[in-house]
C-alpha cells in the first residue's frame, strides 16, 4: 500500500514539473506512457531490454563468483592479500570509462569486451566485501568444526557460508547498482543494441519520450528483480536472526 | 585408548610483545572410561591446556599423547553452537551418523525435547550447554572433554545439568577431561581429580578417588573435599579454593 502511494506521489509530481518545464523537456506521464507502448508494441522494448539484461546476468555473475573467490582468498591468506592489495586499490580507482573504452580498444567493438569491461568495474567492490566476510569468520566456530571433524563440504556450507552470507549479499546489492549504471555507459559507446544502445539515439535525436520510455522500463526492471530475488533472498538468508519487534 | 600429557610449557605472544608462560609443567594420564578433572584458579592456563590437548594449538612444548583419529566430543565453555542452524542440525551436523532413537534418547536426558527446531538465538544459556553437551555426547567420542559446562548457572540448575552429564557419561565409559573451577563438581563428577596451581599452571596434586561415582555418599564427598583443599591451601602459592 504504501508503495503504490509512495509511486503515485513520483507520477504526480512528474506531471505537475512536466507542466512548468514544458512538454519539450519533460512530456507529462501519458506521452511517455504512448512511446512505451509503441515500442512495446514493434518489439523493440523487449529486445533491448532482454539484451540488456543478458549482459548484465552474464557480468554479474561472472564478478561475483571471481570476487567472492578472490575476496575469501585475501581474507584467508596473508600472502595473498599482500600479492592482491596494489592491484585491488589500482582498480578499485580506475574509472569505469577507462576500462570500458581499453576493453573496446584492445578486444574490439565485441560482446566479449563489454561484458569483461562490466565485469572487472564490479570485480574490485566485491573483492573488498568478501575480503573483509573472510576477515570477519569466527575462529570459535573454526576451532569447532576442526575438532568436531565437519567434512570440508559442510563445513563450508554450514560454518563458513552462512558468516559469509551478509557480505555476499551486501556486495551483490552495491554490485547489482553498479552493474545497472555501467552496462548502459558499455553500451552507449560500443553496442548495437540494448537500453544503453537506445538511449544514445534518444539522445542524438532529442526525442526525450523515447528515452524516458526506455530508462524508465529499465527502472521497472531493476525494481522487479530487486523485489523478486534479491530481498526474498535477503530475507532467507537472516531468517535465524530473532526477529526486531 | 590412553592419554598421556606431558607438557613442558607453553608461552602467549601479548599483542604488546611480552611473553606470558601460561603453562610451566604439566604431567598426567588417563585411562580409557577414567573421567579426569582439572581443578584449577580461573585463568590458570586450563582452556588452554584443553585446546591443546584436543588438537588446536600445536605451539608447545612437550608431548601429547592420544590415538590418532580418536573422535572427540568437545564442549566448550560458550556453547559454540551454529547460530544459523536448528538445535538438531546442529547436533546432527557434527554426528551425522547418529541415527534418530539415539538422537531422541539423548534430547530426552538433556530436556531438549521441546527445542529441536529452535535457533540457539532463542535459547537460554543453560539449554545451549545442553546443545553442546547433546553434540558432544552425539559423536559417540572416545576422548571427551569438557570445558567448565556448569559455569555461570544457578546453583539449581548446575545440579541438574550436573546429574545428567554424570547419567551421560556412567552410560558410556568414555575416556572423560573436565575442566572446572568447583571442587563440589570434581569430586562429584570425577574419578580421578588433578589440582593446578595458579598461573603458570603446574601440577599440584593427582588425586584418584577409588568409590564409584554413584557409591559416593555425602561424607566421603566431604572428606575428598576437604583434603583437596588442605592441598591446595598448602601449596606455596596461596589462592582462593573456591
Amino acid at each position: 500500500m504504501a508503495r503504490l502511494l509512495s509511486f503515485a506521489m513520483f507520477v504526480a509530481i512528474w506531471w505537475i514539473a512536466s507542466l512548468f518545464a514544458g512538454d519539450a523537456k519533460l512530456p507529462p506521464p501519458p506521452t511517455v506512457l504512448t512511446a512505451m507502448i509503441a515500442e512495446a508494441r514493434s518489439g523493440d522494448l523487449f529486445f533491448h531490454l532482454g539484451a540488456t539484461l543478458a549482459r548484465v546476468t552474464l557480468a554479474f555473475t561472472l564478478a561475483m563468483a571471481l570476487g567472492s573467490a578472490i575476496g575469501y582468498l585475501m581474507g584467508r591468506v596473508r600472502l595473498a592479500d599482500r600479492l592482491g592489495d596494489p592491484w585491488l586499490i589500482l582498480l578499485l580507482n580506475l574509472p569505469a570509462l577507462v576500462v570500458i573504452v581499453l576493453a573496446y580498444i584492445w578486444a574490439g567493438l565485441t560482446e566479449v569486451a563489454a561484458i569483461a569491461a562490466i565485469a572487472i568495474n564490479k570485480l574490485p567492490t566485491a573483492v573488498v566485501t568478501l575480503r573483509e566476510g573472510a576477515r570477519a569468520l569466527d575462529a570459535a566456530l573454526d576451532e569447532m568444526a576442526t575438532v568436531f571433524a565437519l567434512p570440508r563440504w559442510s563445513r563450508f556450507r554450514h560454518v563458513i557460508l552462512p558468516q559469509l552470507s551478509p557480505y555476499i549479499a551486501a556486495a551483490a546489492r552495491s554490485g547489482l547498482s553498479l552493474v545497472w549504471k555501467i552496462v548502459l555507459v558499455a553500451e552507449l559507446l560500443g553496442r548495437p543494441n540494448g537500453v544503453g544502445f537506445e538511449i544514445g539515439v534518444a539522445f542524438q535525436l532529442f526525442d526525450i519520450p523515447l528515452l524516458l520510455a526506455y530508462s524508465l522500463s529499465f527502472a521497472a526492471v531493476v525494481l522487479l528483480i530487486e523485489t523478486l530475488l534479491v530481498q526474498p533472498f535477503e530475507a532467507r538468508a537472516s531468517r535465524w536472526r530473532p526477529r526486531a519487534a | 585408548m590412553r592419554l598421556e600429557v606431558e607438557i613442558a610449557s607453553k608461552t602467549f605472544k601479548s599483542a604488546a610483545g611480552e611473553q606470558h608462560d601460561v603453562i610451566a609443567g604439566v604431567a598426567f594420564a588417563l585411562n580409557a572410561g577414567e573421567v579426569g578433572v582439572l581443578v584449577g584458579p580461573s585463568g590458570c592456563g586450563k582452556s588452554t591446556m584443553l585446546r591443546i590437548l584436543a588438537g588446536l594449538d600445536p605451539d608447545f612444548q612437550g608431548r601429547v599423547s592420544r590415538p590418532a583419529g580418536a573422535r572427540i566430543g568437545f564442549v566448550f565453555q560458550e556453547p559454540r553452537l551454529l547460530p544459523w542452524r536448528s538445535v538438531e542440525e546442529n547436533v546432527r551436523l557434527a554426528a551425522p551418523l547418529a541415527d534418530e532413537p539415539k538422537l531422541s534418547a539423548l534430547f530426552e536426558i538433556l530436556e531438549l525435547k521441546a527445542h529441536r527446531n529452535h535457533f540457539p538465538g532463542e535459547l537460554s544459556l543453560g539449554l545451549a550447554r545442553r546443545v553442546a553437551l547433546a553434540r558432544a555426547f552425539a559423536v559417540e567420542p572416545e576422548f571427551l572433554i569438557l570445558d567448565e559446562p556448569l559455569a555461570s548457572l544457578d546453583a539449581a540448575l548446575a545440579s541438574r545439568l550436573r546429574d545428567e552429564i554424570a547419567m551421560l557419561i556412567d552410560g558410556r565409559s568414555v575416556m572423560t577431561l573436565l575442566v572446572t573451577h568447583d571442587v563440589d563438581d570434581a569430586v562429584r563428577l570425577g574419578d580421578r581429580v588433578i589440582l593446578l596451581s595458579p598461573r603458570p599452571a603446574r601440577v599440584l596434586a593427582d588425586l584418584p578417588i577409588r568409590t564409584p561415582r554413584s557409591a559416593r555418599g555425602e561424607v566421603e564427598i566431604a572428606a575428598i573435599k576437604s583434603e583437596i583443599m588442605r592441598r591446595i591451601d598448602g601449596c606455596p602459592t596461596k589462592q582462593d579454593g573456591s
